[in-house]
């Protein structure tokens, strides 16, 4: 896991379960709201529908770098009466914003499952963070022209 | 206001009256009048909620964790003590989407046999939708021991609920399919826009009717008046309340929202809920289905 992802993960598990839901909570609500190119062409956005609510996203992959290198944007959209779904988004955000195509795509299929988040959301709403997770790596592959691992 | 002669018209209640008794200090964490709050997200609650409610999650809170199946006797004694409610207390219980979450935990709270159990007419949107209170404020609760302390009540699900053998013994009789028109057509393999729970047949269960569970609500989410229920389910429809009626839908927590108006608003006895729904029926093997 990239190391930003990964300390976001320590953040989680140090604290109780309870607490968890808390911290969730706060990565909803500093979700960058979208820029402007992107919240006035919706249709732009790749709908993640394994989500209970609607989350859309999408990636932007800089140019005039050696590939791989390039640095990876993400850009999420979710409606405030989804705070779990926007929290995993926050979280996907944080750690995973400014990174690298290689590092993206370098970052485990399972890495959702690391927060200690399923015992206090259950294992069938983080499969909504395990889509988001799969559509940024495959948007990152081909956005790049990379090959997705 | 005719939405009084619902056959079981206490188990509803209206905004104004909750905002009356949380006023009066009758209602909410510590009273006699527990409120709780169901919904389909499990972090609604921490963004604002009615105060005084405290949280009860669907997945958490009341499913089993390792079986598909709900809490048991004493699993669900602690969930009920720990939130400070007893055998007698009220429980009023809300949440988004139309109270669909709402009116599977009620229905839940029904297998243990806690009658004393009310929706709040319109859930979390009409609370909001009225400009009324909401805080984040979590009420400290005293869990409810000794002689207070929720007992251990094995759960009696035959009333009111359905496995699949008792589907497929009740073909003929009638079904209620309250999906959307396209998963009972089965065009669509899940409800549009939640397309994780997804099945691998689509269509419905042989014999069983179309009625989309939000024909039962008006805009705010409240419920509609007898008369106009009655014109859906009774007129239209052909049931009659002395029916054995069978009501599905994707996991049950929308066909909760119509056994409940079934069984407490329209007084049918004999209605049961198909919590498996059609996650169980469209996966399982050799069952028959229609399109």
């Amino acid at each position: 896991m990239p190391a930003s992802l990964a300390e976001i993960a320590a953040d989680f598990l140090d604290l109780a379960p309870k607490d968890r839901l808390q911290l969730l909570l706060e990565f909803s609500q500093g979700l960058p709201d979208l820029p402007e190119r992107y919240a006035d062409a919706p249709e732009s956005l790749e709908q993640v529908h394994e989500c209970q609510s609607p989350l859309f996203l999408t990636v932007e992959v800089g140019e005039g770098m050696p590939r791989g290198a390039q640095p990876v944007s993400l850009f999420f959209s979710a409606p405030p009466e989804a705070p779990t779904t926007r929290g995993f988004a926050g979280i996907l955000h944080e750690g995973l914003d400014g990174l690298s195509v290689d590092e993206v795509l370098a970052t485990p299929e399972a890495a959702p499952m690391s927060f200690g988040l399923a015992e206090v959301v259950s294992p069938l709403r983080l499969r909504g963070m395990v889509a988001m997770l799969s559509r940024i790596k495959r948007q990152v592959a081909l956005k790049s022209g990379a090959a997705l691992a | 206001m005719t939405a009084t002669d619902y056959a079981h018209p206490e188990r509803l209640v209206s905004t104004q009256w909750l905002a009356d008794q949380l006023a009066a200090g009758a209602a909410g964490a510590g009273t006699q009048i527990v409120v709780l709050e169901s919904d389909e997200d499990v972090l609604l609650y921490e963004t604002g909620h009615i105060p005084g409610a405290l949280k009860l999650d669907w997945i958490t809170d009341l499913n089993d964790p390792l079986t598909r199946d709900y809490i048991d006797a004493e699993q669900f004694a602690a969930v009920m003590s720990a939130r400070g409610i007893s055998r007698d207390t009220t429980v009023v219980l809300y949440g988004d989407k139309s109270n669909w979450w709402a009116a599977y935990a009620l229905w839940v709270l029904s297998l243990f046999g806690h009658e004393n159990a009310k929706l709040l007419d319109g859930g979390r949107a009409k609370w909001i939708a009225e400009g009324r209170e909401l805080t984040t404020a979590i009420p400290e609760v005293a869990p409810a021991t000794g002689e207070a302390a929720y007992p251990v009540v094995e759960r009696d699900d035959a009333p009111i609920r359905a496995f699949k053998e008792d589907v497929l013994a009740h073909l003929g009789k009638p079904l209620v399919d309250v999906r959307s028109p396209g998963e009972y057509s089965g065009e669509l393999l899940h409800m549009p826009d939640y397309p994780q729970e997804g099945a691998v047949r689509g269509g419905h269960i042989p014999g069983a009717k179309s009625v989309p569970w939000a024909r039962a609500t008006n805009e705010d989410g409240t419920f509609k008046s007898r008369p106009e229920l009655e014109a859906i389910y009774l007129a239209e429809q052909g049931l009659s309340p002395e029916d054995e009626v069978v009501a599905y839908c994707r996991i049950g927590e929308r066909s909760s929202h119509t056994w409940f108006v079934l069984h407490h608003l329209l007084g049918f006895d004999k209605v049961r809920n198909y919590d498996g729904s059609w996650t169980e029926w469209g996966n399982a093997v050799r069952v028959p289905i229609e399109k």
